[in-house]
């Protein structure tokens, strides 16, 4: 390409709002990220750099509680997810058009397609006559909720994974005496594994990110860190709560840097 | 077709489904099937105590725009709900329309970048992306409110004598969701803009178009399918948000997805609720139907 | 000597899609590919040759027919269970696994004794002499490398066919020519039966024992390469492999005329008063005097010179094209020009009346 002169792909103005909207987006998460170091009590006046809110959040009980449950239940929902979707997406790509593809598609997609709050609110519906008709309370509604909106989230990247992969290397397995179990086994699964990690992350992350659903879907005492945060929101702001979600955005960005590396390598 | 042919389609179907029976089960389970429930219950009577008793009641989804008078049963027109409705749908376009003008510009950045760093900027436009709504809620919360980083820095500057209060009011949603879903209209714009063949550039401009000429001639029309989609992606969950308004709009300024989640809290008219979670499942699938018709189109151009 | 058939087809037939739509990629196809022998299915891309490998891996049902393998039927035995390996045009090799562990792949699933696996790896490394790559990634491999490792892998679990799809389709001019006589020697020493498809015709001439001509799903002829290229049995054959001239003939009596012109010497075969198409080589067309016995008088239309020879196109006096390939010499060539007046005549033999 000319760098001198006329550059065709050029157009005015396009490149000064890139850089003012890089900015606005980085903007706040900085101020966030740096207030969560501030010594003082308010969130407004700078005074010094302090991990206080960082051990105050891990001191307290309500935030360590909150934390724990919402990793057992992204790692539960991520791992039935992942299951879920590799199977899904391993029946529904690399072969014929069959019956009731489309309806598998919508299907799983679904999730993405219907608002966040009208399947809260479906959910709190459905969960409450099964909590009253069975009396059970456990996280069990939460894991399952969060498997559901998981899935198509999963699904996309194995599914992606497994379109772009060569037929042939199954082919070839069959021809060297593997039955099908075993061109799964030593040929499919191996080469998808980037795949079904990458899901499994995404899934993870998705699962960690949830307000929505949770707020409607838990019991009493099933804070997650997000609702806690929203819970914690009405009141007052605290740096607490910029501490917290400093840490919840270093743990995204690095599954995030992760996600890009192993897919990146198998290009 | 040969038996064998026969024997080996109707296989593939049945490994197809079984395959993707689990996920159609959790699915069914805990997102589609209840999406039936919610209906049901829109046409039920609204229990004391929330909930519902099982007797058919028109009167959540008559509620959805009009109020029943106390004392003699006529019908009014909600206002309130009017406003709400009215918020939610202004708010979703001028998000939108933002969105589309901030966005398409650091997109087209991105995709003429050179390779290696087209990577990194790339990156730099998803983290976000994947960032908690939340967090990122808090983030620009941390910005605009009369205590923020914009209020610290024009005081200090001297450019205001008193804090800009926009925190609790439409503005402040309508900044809090243009920050939160540019993204998501970014990203797909960029999807399309990468795959925008250069070289009609060249083309264009040899042909005199000058470059306001060659914007609107030759690159809008080709990655409309970009917009198109970045413009679905942001207007859906815009309209219906939850979070955003609940922390920048501060409870009084709801848009459909609190109001709906109000009928299932204090307001405990859950038929009501039903009624409009209904609805507004219905306009977004209105508006992902305009979607796939627009992308089908698309490709019999194309 | 009496041949022993390794693979055959019986009446094949592979049709796609249903009713209106179906495409025959086969269409009634029969052969005997002899044991030991390499075979080469020769045709255009679209002329049903894959799709009879396909069939013969047991990648693809036929939708009519059988196939045979040493005399027992497999038409329908899945490809895991055929003795019978493929060499595939993409090499699929597996990339989550080294060069040693692709080539014992075949022998782990067949459950052979470990021992038994590194001997023969050890054995296919040697063969294809890859022994220092052994333990590579197989994308660390040269285009050439793979292909060894492919043919390796195919012929590590000794199968009674091994069959080659357009595997030098990849590689560089250079490197195909090595390719084939490496093909070439593996076949000799291995004495495993090869079928080879491929769509570029010297190769197949160069390598085949039997070369079996394809085009639109059926079988046009089989024969050797000499048969193939000096007898060619009908216009697709003879175009399809060398350059040839078509002339319009008729029996005249005791000599063949060439559209309404001259006499010459009768092949076999042509009836009385039929109308029939010969060919004759350019290689065959040999500029002569005029005053010759049988000499055709021709007018020069064009030369177009490829270096080791020259292209005469020539025109008859009523319009028919003939092109006569000259060897170049030192000074040959240089008495010709355009429109000059020249007489031809065909080497004896030479002459081959088509089918159609």
């Amino acid at each position: 390409m000319a760098e001198r002169g006329f550059s065709v792909a050029r157009l005015p103005g396009f490149s000064t709002i890139a850089i003012v909207v890089f900015v606005a987006l980085y903007l706040p998460i900085i101020t966030l990220v740096v207030y969560s170091f501030n010594a003082g009590q308010s969130v407004a006046v700078w005074e010094g750099f302090s991990l206080k809110w960082y051990v105050d959040a891990w001191a307290n009980d309500a935030v360590k509680s909150a934390t724990l449950r919402s990793l057992g239940i992204a790692l539960c929902a991520s791992i039935i997810a992942t299951a879920a979707a590799t199977m899904a997406a391993l029946g529904t790509t690399r072969r014929k058009a069959f019956k009731g593809q489309t309806f598998i598609y919508v299907m799983i997609n679904q999730p993405l397609m219907v608002p966040e709050i009208v399947t809260a609110v479906a959910l709190l519906i459905f969960f409450a006559s099964i909590k009253v008709a069975t009396g059970y309370q456990g996280l069990g509604y939460l894991i399952i909720a969060h498997s559901a909106f998981c899935i198509p989230f999963a699904y996309l990247p194995i599914r992606a994974r497994l379109e772009g992969m060569d037929l042939s290397l199954e082919t070839a397995a069959a021809d060297l005496y593997a039955s099908s179990w075993q061109t799964f086994r030593r040929v499919t699964l191996p080469l998808l594994a980037p795949g079904i990690m990458a899901g499994a992350m995404l899934a993870f992350v998705i699962s960690l990110d949830d307000v929505v659903i949770t707020e409607f879907v838990k019991s009493g005492g099933q804070d997650t860190l997000p609702t806690y945060m929203l819970g914690q929101m009405r009141r007052a702001l605290t740096p607490e709560v910029n501490a917290i979600s400093s840490v919840l955005l270093a743990l995204t960005v690095l599954l995030l840097t992760a996600f890009f590396l192993l897919t990146r390598k198998n290009d | 077709m040969s038996a064998a042919e026969d024997a080996q389609a109707a296989t593939a179907t049945r490994n197809g489904w079984l395959l993707s029976a689990p996920a159609l089960a959790i699915l069914t389970f805990a997102a589609a099937g209840p999406l039936l429930i919610v209906l049901v219950y829109s046409f039920l009577t609204p229990g004391r105590y929330g909930n519902v008793e099982w007797a058919l009641n028109f009167d959540g989804w008559i509620g959805i725009l009009y109020t029943k008078d106390i004392f003699d049963e006529t019908l009014k027109l909600a206002d309130a709900n009017m406003s709400i409705f009215w918020r939610s749908i202004k708010l979703s376009f001028l998000t939108t329309i933002i969105t589309f003008a901030v966005g398409f510009p650091t997109a087209w950045f991105i995709a003429t970048r050179p390779p290696k760093a087209r990577a990194l900027w790339l990156f730099l436009i998803t983290i976000p992306f994947w960032t908690n709504l939340l967090i990122r809620t808090f983030a620009i919360n941390e910005v605009i409110r009369n205590e923020g980083l914009m209020n610290t820095v024009l005081l200090w500057s001297g450019i205001i004598s008193e804090p800009i209060r926009i925190i609790y009011t439409d503005t402040a949603v309508f900044i809090g969701m243009a920050y939160v879903y540019l993204p998501l209209m970014v990203l797909p714009l960029f999807a399309s803009i990468d795959r925008f063949d250069m070289k009609l550039l060249e083309a264009g401009y040899d042909l005199y178009a000058s470059r306001m000429q060659v914007l609107r001639r030759v690159i809008l029309p080709i990655v409309k399918p970009g917009i198109v989609a970045g413009s679905i992606l942001v207007f859906v969950p815009s309209l219906g948000a939850y979070v955003t308004p609940r922390v920048l709009g501060g409870g009084k300024n709801m848009m459909i997805g609190n109001f709906i989640e109000l009928q299932f809290g204090q307001g405990r008219n859950w038929p009501l609720g039903a009624a409009l979670s209904m609805t507004l499942l219905f306009v977004v699938m209105v508006a992902l139907l305009f979607y796939v018709r627009a992308a089908n189109g698309e490709k019999k151009n194309g | 000597m009496t041949e022993v058939t390794a693979v055959e087809a019986r009446n094949a037939v592979k049709a796609f899609g249903q009713g209106e739509a179906s495409v025959r990629a086969l269409d009634d196809v029969s052969i005997k590919i002899n044991k030991g022998e390499f075979f080469t299915l020769l045709g255009p891309s679209g002329c049903g040759k894959t799709t009879l490998l396909r069939l013969i891996a047991g990648f693809e049902m036929p939708t009519s027919g059988t196939i045979l393998l040493e005399g027992a039927d497999i038409t329908y035995l899945p490809p895991n269970k055929r003795p019978v390996n493929t060499v595939f045009q993409s090499y699929a090799l597996f990339p989550h696994l080294t060069v040693a562990q692709n080539i014992g792949f075949g022998l782990e699933m067949q459950g052979r004794p470990r021992a038994e696996v590194k001997a023969t790896v050890d054995r296919m490394l040697a063969l294809v002499k890859l022994e220092p790559m052994a333990n590579r990634k197989t994308s660390q491999l040269s285009g050439g490398q793979q292909q060894r490792v492919a043919l390796a892998r195919a012929l590590a679990p000794a199968p009674k066919v091994l069959l080659l799809d357009e595997p030098l389709s990849a590689l560089d001019l250079k490197l195909r020519k090595e390719m084939q006589i490496e093909l070439k020697r593996l076949q000799m020493e291995t004495g495993i039966t090869f079928v080879f498809v491929t769509h570029d015709q010297e190769e197949a001439l160069t390598m085949s024992d039997r070369i079996g001509v394809m085009s639109a799903g059926k079988l046009q002829q089989i024969g050797t390469p000499r048969e193939i290229y000096t007898k060619p049995v009908n216009r697709f054959v003879a175009s399809f492999i060398g350059e040839t001239n078509f002339l319009p003939a008729r029996r005249d009596g005791d000599a063949l005329r060439l559209g309404e012109g001259h006499l010459i010497e009768l092949p076999a075969g042509v009836p009385e008063g039929r109308a029939v198409t010969v060919t004759v080589r350019p290689e065959q067309v040999r500029l002569v005097d005029a005053s010759e016995a049988g000499a055709i008088p021709a007018t020069v239309q064009s030369l177009v010179y490829f270096g080791t020879d020259t292209h005469c196109h020539m025109a008859l006096a009523d319009g028919t094209e003939v092109v006569a390939r000259l060897q170049s010499s030192a000074t040959g060539e240089a008495a010709l020009a355009q429109g000059q007046k020249v007489a031809f005549r065909f080497a004896a033999g030479a002459v081959q009346v088509l089918e159609d």
